[in-house]
């Protein structure tokens, strides 16, 4: 992984700065904009993992994300904070196009991912989606066995060695926390986990297709505290090897979870810091009225 | 492997036209040869000509046109009643077990090929209408209740759904003002349901006009205009599978012709189910 | 108050209607079934079914009726079944609401008002002439083939839109392509549905006769290729009755189609039921 220049806690403030400004003040921001869309490469600073510039979006006419404009470093854990409507599913969404899916949708601004535009021509949107995994709300489980859930993105890159699935399984599996509970019935279908395990079982499917960046839409949200707090710990473990996106409504969680919160409103970004000067001493009050209740 | 999607993608719409294909494809081969016998007659004489004598090479249809809607409105008259009361009841009155098991055995109905029918009707209505109200048997009576009660399913099914298809407040809003059942049903579930029920009768119509097998087996296919309900008829749909067997030429193409005003009638009445569907959705 | 009791009889009077009419409909199929039954199932031997028919049918049996609407019908599923479901997928998984499905959805919607008959006179000037396929098991199977399709394109796409989008979105979001979605995490769970559809069809495509008397033909040999003719059974059973050939053989015939037909539509309701329940689980 990239050598880290600048430490996680400074770069947070900094950004957070110059997204509540609006300016890119930044040579790195510069560069984002200056580099026209579809240009390839460019030379973004290693830790930098993903740029989000002027980043809009819309349903038919509704804009759900009014110009965001936001970095994510890598091996970063960015919690993204926001009552519902506020926009934190659909700037997920955006990032890994899953928004292309639904009919008459719009987006303009740019999201570079090491880089690279990826509303750019010529972008292999389904490698994209490989190298951003996102694990949603509801633990879903496809209609196949446990180990076919897991092996379902691998073979659909084109691995047919069991062998080789065999190891991506186990090894996904663990590192999910779920291995354990699941090594002696692979076979089973996967309905017949518990919450908690199948939304461990969602990650674990994300991780057989070796992601870079791993997103989680409210993943703990219909688990109970046990299994919640699982799944939290796990982040942790994630966080050593990918980039991590969170995003929650519960300010208790992000708390809990640590490294930086962004608090999103009405398809703004309303502030970014790290969680412990977020809580703390926001500098936006309705950021404070979400955090102490008033709201959301 | 885009490429792929691509080409799949491709092979995707190309097989998704072609319905729309075929539609062309039976459009233009019907037209082509059942037009210009039309011509040669000329469409008035086809159309209102009372006399079909191809061994003459006189074409008239119109016994046949008449024929088709004498007998298409006697199945309304059997089959509406009949299926509407059954969706009625099923959708309503009866305990939703009952409704649910039965739904499915009225629709069981329309399963059954159209030429056992036809032959229940030959075996069973047509000497019993010659034994009880006299004539020949064979007769637009006897069609009307053959397709009546093909229909049945039709209109039952559809109008079950749109029954259901009502929101369940507007009962209980009804039954709680001390309503009875019937009143509700009167006043407020049948004006809430009519553009289904409608689309369910035209339906109905457009099956009841296309049915074939069934009508040439009880309807007597004389082609005469029908003067009494006990009078034999040939519909459009008979006058062609009667025919075709031997047919050549001339003759052959005023079959096809037939087919021609049939397909005409068919799309008609297409259009105006669509009309009232449409209707329904922007109630 | 006498209003009130007035209400209350008519509210019992029309109950009663209404339940007349449901029983008078039900009354009306178990009536067919049984009559056709009763007449008929004691013609069906063995013997009945694996013989051919003499002097036109007026003795022997059906073999070659029954090889034919086999022939007939199979193939009609197999050219349809694909068409059908793979204009389903196009219509569900890559195309929003636009031009392209608006006129597909006209296709299809208006191939099923088109009566059988057209299907039949069509398939004769285009298949048997046009084409010069002749009277043949694959002309009467691509004239029922066109007149199944949009029954097969509607189940289809009511079973694909009832997959959860949970399961495209975990497909996709792992990097599927569209179509590895649509065969990996879509159409499995679809299956059912589809089949059940197929299997309506297959009910619809035995019993037909209109479509297939002008284009399959009317021949009792036992066919040989897929260009011979041949006659199913609904047309074997219309000619035996309406020539008056042999009523005891058309009892028989009747009974065989009715028994066949119930089977594949009771079959038929019986997975759809299935699945549905296990699905919920």
């Amino acid at each position: 992984m990239g050598n880290k220049v600048i430490s996680p806690g400074e770069a947070g403030v900094a950004q957070a700065g110059q997204a509540q400004d609006g300016q890119p003040g930044f040579s790195r921001g510069m560069v984002g904009i200056s580099n026209a869309r579809g240009a390839g490469t460019n030379q973004a600073p290693p830790d930098i993992k993903v740029s989000i510039r002027e980043l809009r979006f819309y349903y038919g006419k509704l804009e759900a994300l009014k110009g965001i404009t936001m970095d994510i470093r890598k091996n970063e854990l960015l919690t993204i904070m926001g009552p519902s409507g506020s926009g934190k599913t659909t700037l997920l969404r955006s990032l890994n196009r899953l928004g292309d899916l639904i009919a008459g949708t719009s987006v303009s601004g740019q999201v570079l991912v090491d880089g690279k535009d990826i509303y750019g021509p010529g972008v292999d949107v389904a490698e994209l989606r490989r190298r951003i995994g996102m694990v949603f709300a509801l633990p879903v489980v496809l209609p196949m066995s446990i180990y076919d859930n897991v092996a379902y993105g691998p073979r659909k890159r084109g691995i047919k060695r069991r062998a080789l699935l065999d190891e991506i399984v186990e090894q996904a599996l663990r590192a999910a926390i779920l291995w354990d509970e699941v090594k002696d019935r692979l076979r089973d279908h996967a309905g017949r986990l518990s919450g908690g395990q199948q939304q461990r079982l969602s990650i674990a499917r994300v991780l057989a297709v070796q992601p870079e960046i791993i997103m989680l839409d409210e993943p703990t949200s219909g688990l109970d505290p046990i299994s919640t707090l699982r799944i939290e710990e796990l982040l942790h473990e994630l966080v050593e090897r990918y980039t991590v996106i969170l995003v929650t409504h519960n300010p208790l969680q992000a708390a809990r979870v640590g490294g930086d919160v962004a608090f999103f409103l009405l398809g703004e970004l309303v502030e970014r810091a790290p969680a412990g000067v977020i809580f703390t001493s926001p500098r936006d009050k309705r950021t404070e009225d979400y955090i102490t209740g008033k709201f959301g | 492997m885009r490429f792929k999607e691509k080409v799949i993608e491709k092979l995707l719409l190309v097989t998704a036209l072609s319905a729309i294909g075929v539609l062309a494809l039976i459009i233009i081969f019907i037209f082509k040869e059942g037009s210009p016998i039309m011509v040669k007659v000329g469409i008035p004489h086809f159309i209102l000509g009372e006399k079909w004598s191809p061994s003459k090479g006189i074409f008239g249809i119109l016994p046949m046109i008449v024929g088709s809607i004498w007998v298409t409105v006697g199945a309304l008259v059997v089959g509406l009643p009949l299926g509407l009361g059954c969706a009625i009841f099923l959708a309503e009155m009866a305990p939703a077990r009952a409704g649910m098991v039965l739904k499915p055995a009225v629709e069981l109905l329309a399963g059954i090929p159209s030429v056992v029918y036809g032959f229940i009707g030959l075996v069973v209505l047509v000497p019993f209408i010659r034994n009880v109200l006299g004539g020949p048997g064979f007769s637009v009576l006897a069609s009307a209740i053959v397709l009546g009660i093909m229909i049945l399913p039709t209109i039952t099914s559809i109008s079950f759904d749109a029954l259901k298809a009502v929101p369940k407040a507007y009962r209980d809003g009804m039954l709680a003002l001390g309503a009875t059942r019937w009143q509700t049903i009167r006043m407020v579930l049948l004006p809430a349901a009519k553009p289904g029920i409608v689309a369910a009768v035209i339906l109905g119509m457009g099956r009841a006009i296309g049915e074939t097998m069934a009508v040439i087996m009880v309807a007597g296919n004389a082609t005469i205009i029908p003067t009494s309900i006990l009078a034999p008829v040939r519909t459009l749909t008979s006058n062609i599978a009667l025919e075709m067997g031997y047919a050549a030429g001339d003759h052959r193409q005023a079959l096809f012709a037939t087919g021609v005003i049939l397909f005409v009638i068919i799309a008609i009445l297409n259009l105006l189910a669509r009309w009232v569907a449409a209707g329904r959705v922007s109630e | 108050m006498t209003r009130k009791r007035d209400e209350r009889a008519r509210d019992r009077a029309m109950t009663g209607v209404f339940m007349a009419a449901t029983v008078l409909t039900i009354g009306l199929l178990v009536y067919i079934v049984v009559y056709i039954l009763q007449k008929g199932l004691h013609v069906v031997t063995p013997a009945f079914l694996l013989e051919s028919p003499t002097e036109m049918g007026r003795a022997g049996g059906i073999y070659p009726a029954i090889i034919g609407t086999i022939a007939v019908t199979g193939l009609a599923i197999l050219i349809a079944a694909p068409v059908g479901v793979a204009t389903a997928v196009f219509l569900t998984e890559y195309t929003h609401e636009s031009a392209v499905s608006r006129l597909i959805r006209f296709g299809t919607e208006n191939l099923a008002g088109i009566p059988s008959i057209i299907f039949g006179l069509f398939g004769f000037l285009f298949f048997v002439i046009y084409l010069d396929l002749g009277w043949s098991i694959i002309s009467g199977a691509l004239t029922l083939a066109a007149m199944i399709l949009p029954t097969i394109v509607r189940t289809s796409e009511e079973a694909i839109r009832a997959v959860p989008t949970a399961y495209r979105e975990i497909s996709y979001a792992l990097g599927s392509t569209r179509w590895q979605t649509v065969t990996g995490a879509v159409l499995p769970s679809a299956v059912p549905g589809i089949v059940t559809g197929i299997i309506l069809a297959v009910g619809r495509g035995i019993g037909e006769t209109a479509a297939v008397i002008f284009t399959a033909g009317a021949s009792l040999g036992i066919p040989a290729s897929i260009f011979d003719p041949v006659r199913t059974l609904p047309v074997h059973f219309y000619i035996l009755a309406r020539e008056g050939i042999s009523m005891e053989n058309a009892y028989g015939t009747a009974a065989v189609l009715i028994v066949v037909i119930l089977l594949i539509n009771i079959g038929a309701y019986w997975a759809m039921n299935r699945f549905a329940a296990k699905s919920n689980v």
